[in-house]
């Protein structure tokens, strides 16, 4: 017998990965949840079919939403979180010291209980302190926030379904108005590759563009997602992602990690031609 | 044959029945099931071009129904709670013009509210009907144009005791609501008909707690918009008619003007949602007006927006108010209704049904999702803290009672001449000058242009108004009478 999970990158790509045996399965309010077991990846959480992260590369993607944006700010105390539910981002946070509070709003709770039961990896963190867990509409909650956060991380899923409210221009405008003045959002920004997804990255792009004085792109390689080709969107108030980085700093908090590192951080925006010019397309 | 009843929807069941009979077409329509507009039947979909069918036996003809349409005509007049119902193809601004023309001949009187949609003054046009317009009360600071109170019904009636009938918009596009029962009570007592233009009320028929509907109240007719709140497809209407009314002649009124070739798929959407709401309809418009009350509560919070609803009821010319629908009020952050309608479309990609100068309508329905309703709210306060300003210098004003001289049907086929605009004050205009939507002229035809109207369509067309009407699509000139 063989059992294989696949999700089509496009409508003429699959991926597929053996799947050992499946963990759980359930429906919420918002979306189908599964958890299988595999192999080649371990443990992979996917909602309604769409890989959201597995244990032998969600390293990569947590490390890097998170690390760029707290290495960059002098000074990170207060956090918020949007989605996330898996605790990835919340495990990297509470490495730090200086944090003093991290909110974190998943609009489903689900997701986050399933996440504790069955990928204590990621979900690992939820009974620090520091940590604040809110479930609603982070659209919703972000609204009434002002002048408040150092560092805002937006962990979403897609463009469709549940979290397309959190590629819209309505939204990074009400995170601009929770940061401080001198705080930094983080986005996932999808893939530039195919051209269903290069599309929606332009359009986030473009909306970020519109919000933020500052905005850049950066890369990382992210080997079960669409292409393997991810990007995350640095919008900030007043501080450049590279210019204003002090690598050294950094190093000094004794974090370890294995993805990210302070040449990668300065590497990380250095993009593709192809991927610069559809970010000056729409800039 | 088994007896009908809410659950059937006789038009959809013989369309599936016919689909199934593979029917080889040597009649119109000409693309033949699609197959020879391949285009198009990619663009529609396959399902739909093959339900796009003529008239013939086994799917009756709505120019004379006696089966299939006359059933589904049936269960859409028990549904609605009135005597006789015609299923109408050419929009509610068709089912307005037959009731009028139903109960008016040339010369007759008619008493309407100035507020109406065009369509009815179309109908005086039409029909050469004599308007007797009683002005709507008005909300200044709002600006927008309310119910009709009943003593000026009272007052009209004493004045034009030889009218026929009255009609009345029953909710507006705002929501607010007029005392129904009492005017059709009051205008029974005169031998007047009444006929209600209830464009916006479908859910009145079938949710609980909104304001009394048309049938119930008594009155004669309704026009129904089954495709605004109903759900059924765009251009689809209902005309409900009381036990007075000679159901027969009215066919033979809304066949002066209907085409013969009513399509299949406004019908059987009309027939499939009369179902769905006799079915669900309570459940659906809670959830509706759960949503609308939702994002009033947090769209007030926003502070300067005032999205309004039952605490304007004053007993008379806001006797109820239709809590399904989102009006906002927008001046206070120093926008007009249409510059935040421009913004939210233009900025936010969320399109809403309306602005004018101090209002915005967003049209909650069932189809909406929780989600959107999210984003509209975050939307607007972003607009409050991107573009908002201070709101001195902004007009308020929004209805200008109008001055008449001559029956809008003199006044359209009178010799006339072009004016430009600023000329145009002092004479009689013979055309429609209005934003779209609502549609409700600011100038018919017939009515004396004041200067006050000439400013009021130079701020509108400034503040990026959809003016429509004119023969002059620019609305630069106007057309009037030459006399």
């Amino acid at each position: 017998m063989e059992l294989w999970f696949t999700e089509r990158h496009t409508p003429n790509v699959k991926f597929s990965i053996k799947v050992d045996h499946q963990l759980y399965s359930g429906n919420s309010e918002f979306q189908r949840i599964d958890v299988f077991d595999s192999k080649e990846f371990g443990r992979f959480l996917t909602l309604d079919g769409y890989m959201m992260l597995t244990e032998k590369d969600e390293f990569i993607y947590h490390e890097m939403i998170t690390h760029v944006p707290m290495a960059v700010h002098p000074n990170p105390k207060n956090i918020l979180v949007i989605g996330a539910g898996d605790g990835g981002v919340v495990r990297e946070l509470t490495r730090y010291a200086s944090v003093e509070s991290i909110d974190l709003v998943e609009i489903d709770e689900l997701v986050v209980e399933v996440c504790k039961k069955y990928l204590p990896t990621t979900a690992c963190r939820f009974d620090d302190p520091r940590v604040h867990v809110y479930y609603e509409d982070g659209v919703k909650f972000i609204r009434r926030c002002t002048d408040q956060y150092d560092v805002i991380i937006v962990d979403s899923t897609d463009p469709f379904g549940p979290g397309e409210g959190l590629f819209t221009k309505e939204f990074y405008g009400s995170c601009f108005k929770a940061l401080r003045d001198d705080g930094i959002m983080v986005n996932q920004h999808e893939s530039p590759f195919y051209d269903e997804d290069a599309a929606a990255m332009q359009r986030s792009h473009k909306r970020i563009v519109e919000s933020f004085p500052i905005s850049k792109v950066y890369q990382a390689h992210i080997p079960t997602y669409p292409s393997g080709h991810w990007l995350f969107g640095f919008a900030s108030k007043k501080y450049h992602p590279t210019n204003d980085y002090n690598g050294t700093k950094w190093s000094m908090l004794g974090i370890k990690t294995r993805y990210y590192n302070p040449r990668l951080h300065t590497g990380a925006f250095a993009l593709p031609c192809y991927v610069e010019e559809l970010l000056r397309d729409v800039e | 044959m088994a007896e009908l009843s809410q659950t059937n929807a006789p038009i959809y069941e013989a369309l599936r029945k016919f689909r199934r009979m593979r029917v080889v077409p040597f009649d119109v329509p000409g693309h033949k099931r699609g197959r020879g507009n391949m285009e198009l039947t990619e663009f529609l979909g396959e399902d739909c071009m093959n339900v796009d069918v003529n008239s013939m036996k086994p799917l009756d003809n709505l120019c004379h129904p006696v089966s299939v349409i006359k059933d589904a005509e049936m269960l859409a007049a028990e549904a609605f709670g009135a005597a006789n119902a015609f299923f109408m193809v050419g929009g509610t601004t068709s089912a307005v013009q037959s009731m009028i023309m139903y109960a008016c001949k040339e010369g007759d009187k008619i008493i309407m509210p100035r507020n109406v949609h065009r369509s009815a003054i179309n109908a005086m046009i039409l029909t050469g009907a004599v308007p007797v317009y009683v002005n709507p009360d008005v909300n200044h600071q709002l600006g927008i144009a309310l119910g009709m109170s009943v003593s000026q019904v009272e007052q009209a009636i004493r004045d034009n005791p030889d009218a026929k009938a009255i009609m009345i918009n029953n909710p507006t596009y705002y929501g607010i609501c007029s005392d129904l029962q009492r005017i059709t009570d009051l205008a029974h007592e005169h031998g007047m008909l009444v006929l209600v233009d209830e464009a916006h009320g479908t859910h009145f028929y079938f949710g609980e707690n909104f304001p009394i509907t048309a049938m119930a109240a008594g009155a004669d007719c309704a026009s129904v918009s089954m495709h605004k709140s109903g759900g059924s497809l765009t251009q689809s209407s209902f005309l409900l008619m009381g036990k007075n009314i000679n159901a027969d002649y009215m066919r033979q009124v809304i066949n002066l003007t209907q085409t013969t070739s009513a399509s299949y798929l406004l019908l059987s959407s009309l027939d499939i949602s009369r179902k769905r709401l006799a079915l669900g309809g309570r459940e659906i418009f809670a959830q509706t007006v759960e949503m609308a009350e939702y994002a009033r509560s947090e769209i007030n919070e926003i502070g300067g927006y005032y999205a309004y609803s039952r605490e304007l009821i004053n007993g008379d010319s806001i006797y109820d108010f239709d809590v399904s629908k989102l009006s906002i009020y927008t001046l206070p952050i120093g926008l007009a209704g249409i510059e935040v309608y421009d913004l939210l479309r233009d900025e936010y990609d969320i399109q809403i049904e309306f602005g004018d100068i101090g209002n915005v309508l967003a049209y909650i329905s069932v189809g909406d999702r929780k989600r959107d309703i999210e984003r509209l709210i975050s939307a607007l306060a972003e607009i409050k803290r991107r573009f908002g300003k201070s709101s001195a210098h902004m007009l308020t004003q929004e209805y200008i009672s109008p001055v008449v001289t001559e029956t809008p049907r003199k006044a359209f086929y009178a010799p006339k001449r072009s004016l430009p605009l600023e000329e145009a004050a002092g004479h009689i205009c013979s055309e429609f000058v209005m934003c779209y939507p609502p549609g409700i002229p600011i100038l018919a035809p017939g009515e004396l242009i004041t200067p006050e109207i000439i400013e009021y369509i130079r701020y509108a067309k400034e503040k990026g108004c959809q003016m429509t009407g004119t023969e002059d699509i620019n609305i630069e000139r106007l057309n009037v009478l030459d006399i």
